[in-house]
């Protein structure tokens, strides 16, 4: 069979890898090859060894934080995210399998916010956040923290439902005889979260915990409509920094391939993380 | 154990259910009500966005139902903003690419990544193991790290066009499609593959009519994660199609902002609802379809 599958490599295999090279492999390649490059266009690259990596940091031998500051504020942003959206969404989906009525209904509309874009949705509460705001004369761009936390809700809005409905997928797993052991054994309902159902969940909260980070790590469009970075560039998680360097100054797209470099290692870091702890799981139960 | 659960649980509904339901009841109506902010706004005047978003008339109703009821027509201006929205994003147009683009990918990903990851499986070559373990890297790759080459190749394979895009789409997207594939053709028997061969199929006839439809739910699994990327995806398309003549919707939204400066709140609240409304109907179409596919990718992914 898999001689006769071989002769049909050019109709099975070739679209997909064609596609493959052009739209990721190649540009991926690339992409680390131009970091170590001076260029505005792919064609007219000059080799400059390190000096990308050294401009993030250094420029003109000034000492340059716009990258440690995204940084820091992109660190802080993904935890505050990853916390208020896993423990809502638990305490959503906690309260989603107790059978009552209605559900359904509630987990529609609890998801119906993560199937709108990031764009569109930071057009919705960039209206409703300035509206509120204008009555203390701010805007959600007024400082740093106002932006904060305006991605921080524009993200949780989007996001929640979306976990809600892996963890109602993993608390209907949980074997009923177990809660009815516990019950029985005079556990309290605090005793009955903390020792039966949150230890037989950790998978679900694995994966949900690495879902969020990267999400959060990510995260760009809402950024870009919501707050643009402003003000200033205080509010610019790391992938718009990179976008902003990249496009918004000529004769910095090398700069920007090479933070492009750096944010890639630290995504992959944090994949190989979670890929570690989920396998190590797995081989546990 | 089913009925086990049901009883625990009719038991807890007699006890809590109803106080319950009630606090749900109003925490998700509360979750939608921006959605519901904006259809209002979208029919009000722009003045009044700002100065009264959450109420349907300057005056309160204590001061007489006759000026309450006035000041809300002076509030509303009927499609006035819709009008206005429209013909400044050329939306309809926008829609057509969006949708054009969407469906374009969404089909062309399902049939050669399904294909593809048949292939890699069936077939135990050093290739097709290098082409697996490639699928999986693509997977933790951020979209900065290629958007400057991709977007700049796309160019010059002329590329920057809603149909061109597609190919760009199948490259990006071919990671996580041929990975869910993959997982699925993997739980797929030999024999019956074999059998429909020795009846006479050639690899392609196999594939369509036996391997496609045993992998109907993987399918949708997979359409439906790349319908919500693609469809709301920013990024990909702004930079990849030429924006002068092709926008998509939510490039059309982030144009409306930019191109006017102040942006245009009355126009702005039409589009956002003209945008959400397809979404909707979507999503109260192939709801049980969505969940699943959201759970299935998830665990998966």
């Amino acid at each position: 069979m898999e001689k006769s599958m071989k002769k049909f490599a050019p109709i099975f295999l070739w679209p997909t890898m064609i596609a493959f090279a052009i739209g990721f492999l190649i540009p991926f390649v690339y992409g680390i090859f131009l970091s170590f490059c001076k260029f505005t266009t792919v064609t007219d690259w000059e080799w400059v060894g390190l000096k990308n990596y050294g401009r993030i940091f250094y420029v003109n031998g000034v000492l340059d934080t716009t990258f440690l500051h995204s940084l820091w504020y992109t660190a802080l942003f993904t935890v505050t995210s990853v916390l208020v959206i896993n423990i809502v969404a638990f305490a959503i989906a906690m309260l989603l399998t107790k059978g009552i009525k209605g559900t359904n209904l509630f987990r529609t509309a609890f998801f119906l916010p993560n199937l709108i874009g990031g764009i569109v949705l930071s057009y919705i509460w960039l209206m409703i956040f300035n509206a509120i705001l204008q009555n203390y004369s701010k805007t959600i761009v007024s400082t740093q923290w106002t932006a904060f936390w305006g991605l921080i809700i524009v993200v949780c809005w989007q996001q929640i439902g979306y976990m809600m409905i892996i963890y109602v997928a993993g608390i209907q797993n949980v074997p009923g005889e177990l809660i009815e052991a516990a019950k029985i054994d005079g556990a309290s309902s605090f005793q009955l979260l903390k020792s039966v159902i949150i230890p037989l969940l950790m998978p679900t909260i694995t994966i949900c915990t690495f879902l969020s980070l990267t999400n959060g790590f990510k995260l760009f469009d809402q950024n870009l409509a919501l707050t643009g970075g402003n003000p200033g560039k205080m509010s610019q998680l790391l992938a718009l920094n990179i976008y902003d360097t990249m496009y918004g100054t000529q004769g910095w797209q090398g700069v920007g391939q090479a933070k492009a470099v750096i944010f890639f290692i630290m995504v992959a870091i944090i994949a190989i993380i979670q890929n570690k702890l989920t396998t190590s799981k797995e081989v546990e139960s | 154990m089913a009925g086990n659960k049901t009883e625990v649980s009719a038991a807890r509904r007699s006890k809590h259910g109803g106080i319950l339901s009630v606090v749900m009841t109003i925490l998700s109506i509360m979750w939608i009500s921006p959605i519901f902010v904006v259809i209002l706004n979208s029919f009000k005047r722009k003045a009044y966005i700002f100065k009264f978003p959450f109420g349907v008339s300057p005056y309160p109703i204590t001061d007489g139902f006759d000026k309450f009821l006035k000041g809300a027509q002076k509030m509303f201006c009927g499609m006035l903003n819709y009008q206005n929205g429209i013909s400044k994003t050329d939306l309809f147009h926008c829609f057509g690419y969006s949708l054009t683009i969407t469906i374009g990918s969404v089909a062309l990903i399902l049939l050669c990544c399904s294909m593809c990851a048949w292939y890699i499986t069936r077939v135990h070559t050093v290739a097709t193991k290098v082409i697996y373990v490639l699928c999986l890297f693509s997977m933790i790759v951020p979209f900065q790290m290629v958007m400057f080459t991709l977007s700049k190749f796309a160019n010059m394979l002329h590329l920057s066009t809603p149909v061109g895009i597609v190919v760009v789409y199948l490259g990006f997207g071919a990671g996580l499609s041929v990975f869910m594939f993959t997982g699925f053709v993997k739980s797929i028997s030999l024999e019956i593959e074999e059998a429909a061969m020795i009846d006479g199929c050639n690899p392609l006839q196999t594939y369509f009519m036996v391997i496609l439809p045993i992998m109907k739910p993987t399918v949708i699994t997979v359409a439906i994660l790349q319908t919500m990327w693609i469809w709301n995806d920013y990024l990909l398309p702004s930079l990849v199609l030429n924006i002068n003549k092709y926008k998509t919707i939510p490039i059309a939204i982030q144009y409306l902002k930019q191109s006017h400066g102040q942006i245009d709140w009355g126009a702005m609240m039409a589009v956002l609802v003209v945008a959400i409304v397809p979404i909707v109907i979507f999503y109260i179409f192939c709801q049980k379809y969505i969940i699943e596919g959201v759970m299935a990718g998830a665990v998966k992914g």
